[in-house]
């Protein structure tokens, strides 16, 4: 391996700089995952098909297979390992919006910058958004319930600007 | 996963993305333009694409240009499908950038990408194609616009070290009376079966389509089929589609006479919701 | 108090906070990595192999071969772990890399230069079966296989199971009408959406360790032992949480390959992790299927006589789909009542990916068939499909196609289960009605059972511990891949012991040489199972707890009762000892002491089942039948074909329902399943058997927002042997729904559909009355 592609990348993750040396072609979901031990994020396929490698960069949803680690130098990276009492992780486990969970991490990430970004979504919205992650467990309904959940308890009580 | 190595360039701005595109091809380096990557690197990790280096667009300001002018829209062409969706400056594009892969792949894919990748359906390029946009390249000569349709032969016409910098519509243009279906084989998260985009004009219908042949197209053949007023429908509609070039694709995502029949059904919906269903 | 609530599963925490971990989540420094080599060819000899620039590439320690590796197969032994002079079919492992990181192996497996002779590929069991097709294995005689196993030489059949009850042309002869009904649908794939993953490592003890994403690690340490001889007491397989599984990771495959990669570097840690189009189409599928149902009616509906044909689409090497082919033959007629049976279910050999238990063993398939062909026979006599099905439906006192007696606890309620789907889907009100000139709406239905046709020696066990506080820790073989059973199985020794179930902790992962086994985490049997293993460890830990106090309250143990944190008196509870305080054994206050840590143990192992009669079938192939009936309502447009699936239904009897939320998410989830499979799932091939959607990209499951309103209701009939009555309930949810669909689709379209998937373009072409052929 020609070590001259490596390179020392500092990421901001879950609002903490780590430095890691990485190829400059390797993926943002190979760093977090073998380089820095973040393994919430998990690959399905490698292909941006399934979005169980969803992180947030800069707050939006990504599929962490298709980026390079590279890329996000300056911005700010989001995982689930990040996520810190979320509504939506509560709504999951109420809802039982999970049974394997290997979907759940990307599933969550998602969501959760879903209610973020979108509080008022609508049915349209949601789909919109959520059909970027394939669950082969659940039935969905199960994970549509946890998210509207969400949304409307947030809707009910809108934050201060 | 990129099981191989390659070395990442990120210019801020135009000429030195140009001349880092030569100085690497000088050194064998077979470089890429990188907009989003998604499909350099999945690509990548099935052996359809090799590069010891990639320069991205996505620093060059004009490359993430979305301006709204008096006569005409700018749009870089390294934005992202969920940008162009979220601004809405020009409605079809949305219509069919929102069809495009799932939304959090749009947040990644961009335009430039869309239609200058291999993955052959490149539907972004057909609201471009009806609205007559032009193209702004840049390469190791310099800059130039040109009609994008006039470069584009079953794929954009680019030259060695050129790369899309942005696109340019017609203000009037982007705000005609359109309409926009894509069916896949099944479900509402693939690859096209059939796309189709149209916009009218002065009473002229303008029409493209994707997921018939191998590349996305705008046939003056088709259109002066879809426009004869002078017959029927039906007989417009199997003209048109008889019209279509070749080959029509034949895959795993349908026949090519299942995929005839879906497109002959979507034109008649296109025909009717633009109101030209008429005989004259 | 714990049984019948809706607890939350014991690892609902770490897996909405990304600290749940999976096989590939384990990484070490140090640790090698394997590309798989794949064939680009379904049939082809292979001529050379040449790896000599893959072994020079950086990086690179070894590169795996075939030759001289016994051959494997939990049935018969008919594949060899890696090819060797032969592929059968596409993406069969021809070589093994390994690196030291995954992207050196992964650049070093292009390398290996092989050469194929191509040969004609087989595409079909029909096609298997011609005269003079190809034969994937030349010597099916000299294979080693066990006894209950049938292959017959010369031909590509791997297995045969014959079901012969009552006399089928009595039958036929009694009956007013005979409808004939062909269904046929290709091999597809479970997707989990966790990708198989295997390490292995030796130790320089000799002890080889395992860590496996894996239904049946058990079985990981036998066959280790089977095919090379390992002693199983030096295997130790460790398998993690499981990233969905669905029948697609009981077979053992890669575990293998790890375990030769570890071999090939002297005992270093190797993990081979599948890509996803590796895990699609080299790991085994789901079946395929080509079935012929014959049914003899009366006038009025009655079934005379079923004569059923099932040819499994088995792929290129046998392993689990001779049992799934066999599990299909023991409940061919569906739930219903036949006298005269006359079935042949065939394993045949094809080269397509090698095929494995998919959720539902059999099942899904075989209703797909008799439940078409029960609506075809139906609209045939101009009867109500509901009432065919409610007038034939089993209950205590039938027999089953291999002649089990039935009784009220083994068979659950199928007419309860059809009455209720009846009401909840207001059946009687419409079943197609014609919203607009292109609109459709139509309802369809169908009926499943099951009994799970498990090894008859298959035991499990379950260890409990205490802690200090009181609290108690399950110890159990069941893997959990997303059942949940572990959790169930906390709530019923929480029941047992009569303590909050947050008192009782689980041991998730799995270690062969500290947790007791449990066969196999498939066939719905984890809570029956290790929950009567449970039973009988909570039982053996309150005996042990009664000793203890007997000694220190004074009284007969007999006069004891645990529970809520105590042993008592039971005429008088207050007096009473803190179970924490006799835990670990009992400390007077002049510092004698008696007892010890209190662990219970218990096992279980199935009773009086017993193999099939090669002649008749007639045996005992489980221990009980659970059924379910459902339905779906779906949006049909006649112009352009699309269809939207509106509402599914599903009732099932799960004789008691433990944790309704849990049986809820499980029976929607198979649901869902069967939904996708029927309508949108299944491998292409091209005309040389190639795989060509091996990818998500073009292999698409439902997504959200696809998915229908979900109706489910359980009905309880208790089963008498369970645990608290409980039945399996993983998979009912998905049997009758490829068949419903199809059902309701085929009254909307007005045409029979007997295809799957049933994709548009399928219907389109049927009422065109072309073939629908693959492209
Ligand atoms: C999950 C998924 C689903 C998809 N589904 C669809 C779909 O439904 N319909 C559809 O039409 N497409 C679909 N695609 C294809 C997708 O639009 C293309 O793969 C596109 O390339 C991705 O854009 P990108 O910006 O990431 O491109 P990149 O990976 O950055 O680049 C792709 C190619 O385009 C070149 N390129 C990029 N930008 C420019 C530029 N400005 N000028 C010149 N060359 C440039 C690159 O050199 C490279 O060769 C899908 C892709 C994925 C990953
Ligand atoms: S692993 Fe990234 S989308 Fe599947
Ligand atoms: S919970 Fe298993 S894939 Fe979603």
């Amino acid at each position: 391996m020609e070590e001259t592609t490596k390179r020392e990348l500092v990421l901001s993750i879950n609002g903490e700089r780590r430095s890691i040396v990485a190829r400059q072609s390797e993926t943002l979901l190979f760093v977090l995952r073998d380089g820095l031990g973040l393994t919430g994020a998990k690959p399905g396929c490698l292909n941006g098909d399934c979005g169980a490698c969803t992180v947030l960069v800069d707050g939006t949803p990504i599929k962490s297979c298709m980026m390079l680690a590279i890329e996000t130098v300056d911005k700010d990276i989001t995982t689930i390992e990040g996520l810190d009492d979320a509504p939506i992780q509560h709504a999951f486990v109420r809802h039982f919006a999970f049974q394997c969970g290997y979907c759940t991490p990307g599933f969550i990430m998602n969501a959760h910058a879903l209610i973020e970004r979108r509080p008022n979504a609508d049915e349209a919205t949601i789909q919109e958004w959520l059909e970027s992650n394939i669950c082969r467990c659940t039935s969905y309904q199960e994970i549509e319930a946890a998210v509207k959940e969400v949304l409307e308890a947030k809707k009910a009580k809108p934050t201060d600007p | 996963m990129v099981p191989f190595d390659f070395a990442y360039y990120r210019p801020q701005s135009i000429t030195e993305a140009t001349a880092l595109f030569a100085a690497l091809e000088r050194d064998g380096k077979r470089p890429l333009y990188y907009g989003g990557g998604t499909e350099i690197i999945t690509l990548s990790r099935l052996n359809l694409v090799r590069t010891a280096a990639v320069i991205d667009i996505k620093a060059i300001p004009e490359c993430r240009a979305l301006d709204v002018g008096h006569d005409s829209l700018v749009l870089g062409a390294a934005l992202s499908l969920a940008e162009l969706e979220e601004a809405n400056p020009f409605p079809l594009l949305t219509k069919a950038a929102r069809e495009v892969a799932d939304r959090t792949a749009r947040n990644q894919i961009t335009l430039g990408g869309n239609i200058c990748g291999q993955i052959f359906y490149r539907e972004t390029a057909l609201p471009l194609f009806v609205a007559e946009a032009d193209a702004i390249i840049a390469g190791p000569y310099g800059i130039r616009q040109c009609r994008f349709l006039d470069l584009f032969h079953q794929q954009l016409q680019l030259g060695r070290g050129e790369f899309v910098v942005q696109f340019k519509v017609d203000r009037a243009a982007a705000t005609l009376p359109h309409f926009h279906r894509k069916r896949r084989k099944q479900g509402e998260v693939g690859y096209p079966l059939v796309t189709i985009v149209a916009l009218k004009k002065d009473g002229t219908v303008r029409v493209a389509l994707s997921g018939v042949c191998p590349f996305p197209f705008r046939s003056a053949e088709v259109e002066a089929h879809v426009n004869d007023r002078s017959r029927p429908v039906g007989e417009r509609i199997q003209a048109a589609v008889d019209a279509f070039p070749r080959p029509i694709l034949h895959d795993i995502e349908g026949s090519a006479d299942y995929r005839l029949f879906v497109a002959a059904q979507l034109l008649e919906d296109m025909l009717g919701e633009l109101g030209d269903r008429e005989t004259v | 108090m714990a049984v019948g609530k809706s607890i939350i599963r014991k690892e609902a925490w770490d897996k909405v906070t990304g600290r749940a971990k999976y096989t590939n989540d384990f990484k070490e420094p140090g640790m090698l990595h394997a590309s798989l080599v794949t064939s680009p060819y379904a049939h082809a000899r292979i001529l050379s192999l040449e790896a000599r620039r893959a072994l020079a590439a950086p990086g690179v320690h070894a590169v795996v071969v075939g030759e001289g590796l016994p051959l494997t197969g939990e049935d018969m032994r008919d594949r060899p772990p890696i090819a060797v002079d032969k592929v059968r079919y596409y993406g069969e492992v021809v070589a093994v890399v390994v690196a030291d990181t995954l992207a050196q192996a992964e650049q070093a497996a292009r390398l290996v230069r092989v050469v194929y002779e191509p040969l004609p590929a087989v595409g079909s069991p029909r096609e298997a079966l011609k005269k003079g097709a190809p034969l994937l294995h030349e010597h099916l005689d000299r294979y080693e296989k066990n006894k209950t196993t049938h292959p017959e030489p010369g031909t590509n059949v791997a297995h045969r199971t014959k079901i012969r009850k009552g006399n089928i042309e009595q039958g036929f002869a009694e009956s007013d009408v005979i409808v004939e009904t062909s269904v046929s649908f290709a091999p597809s794939d479970h997707i989990a959406m966790e990708t198989r993953c295997a390490t292995a490592e030796i130790w320089p003890d000799g002890t080889i360790h395992i860590s496996a994403s894996s239904q049946s690690p058990f079985m990981i340490k036998k066959l280790l032992h089977a095919y090379f001889g390992e002693e199983t007491g030096k295997v130790i397989v460790h398998t993690p949480l499981v990233g969905g599984a669905y029948g697609g990771k009981a077979p053992v495959q890669l575990e293998l390959l790890a375990y030769l990669a570890s071999k090939a570097v002297g005992g270093r840690k190797v993990s081979v992790w599948n890509s996803r189009e590796h895990d699609m189409v080299t790991s085994p599928v789901h079946i395929g299927l080509e079935a012929t149902v014959k049914i003899g009616a009366t006038k009025d509906g009655l079934f005379k006589a079923m004569e059923i044909l099932f040819l499994f689409d088995g792929g290129a090497y046998s392993d689990k789909a001779i049992d799934v082919s066999r599990a299909a033959a023991v409940d061919c007629t569906g739930p219903y009542h036949v006298e005269n049976v006359f079935c042949d279910s065939l394993c045949v050999y094809t080269n397509r990916p090698y095929a494995t238990p998919f959720r539902s063993f059999g099942h899904c398939e075989q209703a797909f068939a008799i439940e078409r062909a029960i609506d075809e026979l139906a609209q045939e006599l101009q009867l109500d499909p509901w009432e065919v099905r409610r007038k034939n439906a089993i209950h205590p006192g039938h027999t089953t196609p291999t002649q089990v007696r039935l009784t009220k606890s083994n068979v659950g309620n199928m007419p309860a289960c059809l009455d209720r789907l009846r009401e909840l889907m207001h059946w009687d009100e419409w079943q197609r009605v014609e919203v607009d000139a292109y609109t459709v709406r139509a309802k369809g239905i169908g009926a499943g059972w099951k009994t799970s046709t498990i090894d008859t020696d298959a035991s499990s066990g379950v260890i409990l511990t205490f802690n200090s506080d009181g609290s108690v820790n399950v110890i159990s073989g069941v893997v959990e891949i997303g059942t949940g059973t572990k959790t169930v199985l906390a709530q019923i020794v929480a029941e047992r012991l009569k303590m909050d179930v947050d008192q009782v902790h689980v041991k998730m992962d799995i270690d062969t040489q500290t947790t007791p086994e449990h066969w196999k985490t498939v066939a719905s049997r984890g809570t029956f199972m290790a929950g009567r293993a449970a039973l009988a460890a909570a039982d053996d830990a309150i005996r042990q707890l009664k000793d203890i106090a007997a000694c220190v309250l004074r009284a007969s143990p007999d006069d004891l009762e645990v529970g809520f944190g105590r042993v008592f008196l039971r005429d008088d509870p207050a007096i009473f000892l803190p179970i924490k305080d006799i835990a670990y054994g009992y400390k007077f206050p002049n510092g004698n002491a008696i007892g010890g840590q209190v662990i219970g143990h218990g096992h279980y192992i199935l009773r009086r089942l017993t193999p099939l009669d090669p002649k008749t079938g007639a045996g005992k192939p489980g221990p009980e039948w659970g059924v379910c009936a459902e339905g779906v309502e779906i949006e049909f447009n006649r112009r352009d074909y699309t269809y939207r699936i509106v509402k599914a239904y599903a009732v099932i009897d799960a004789g008691k329902v433990l944790n309704p939320k849990a049986a809820l998410g499980q029976a929607m989830g198979a649901m869902s399943m069967g939904l996708s499979f029927a309508s949108r799932e299944g491998f292409l091939f091209d005309k040389e058997q190639r795989v060509l959607n091996p990818q998500l990209r073009t292999y698409r499951p439902i997504r959200f927002g696809e998915h229908p309103e979900y109706i489910v209701e359980f009905v309880e009939t208790p089963q008498i042997d369970a645990p608290y009555g409980a039945r399996g309930i993983g998979e009912h949810g998905l049997i009758a729904m490829p068949a419903a669909l199809a059902n309701a689709l085929s009254l909307a379209a007005g045409v029979p559909l007997n295809k799957l998937p049933l994709v548009p373009e399928l219907i389109w072409r049927t009422q065109k009355g072309d073939s629908y052929g693959s492209v």
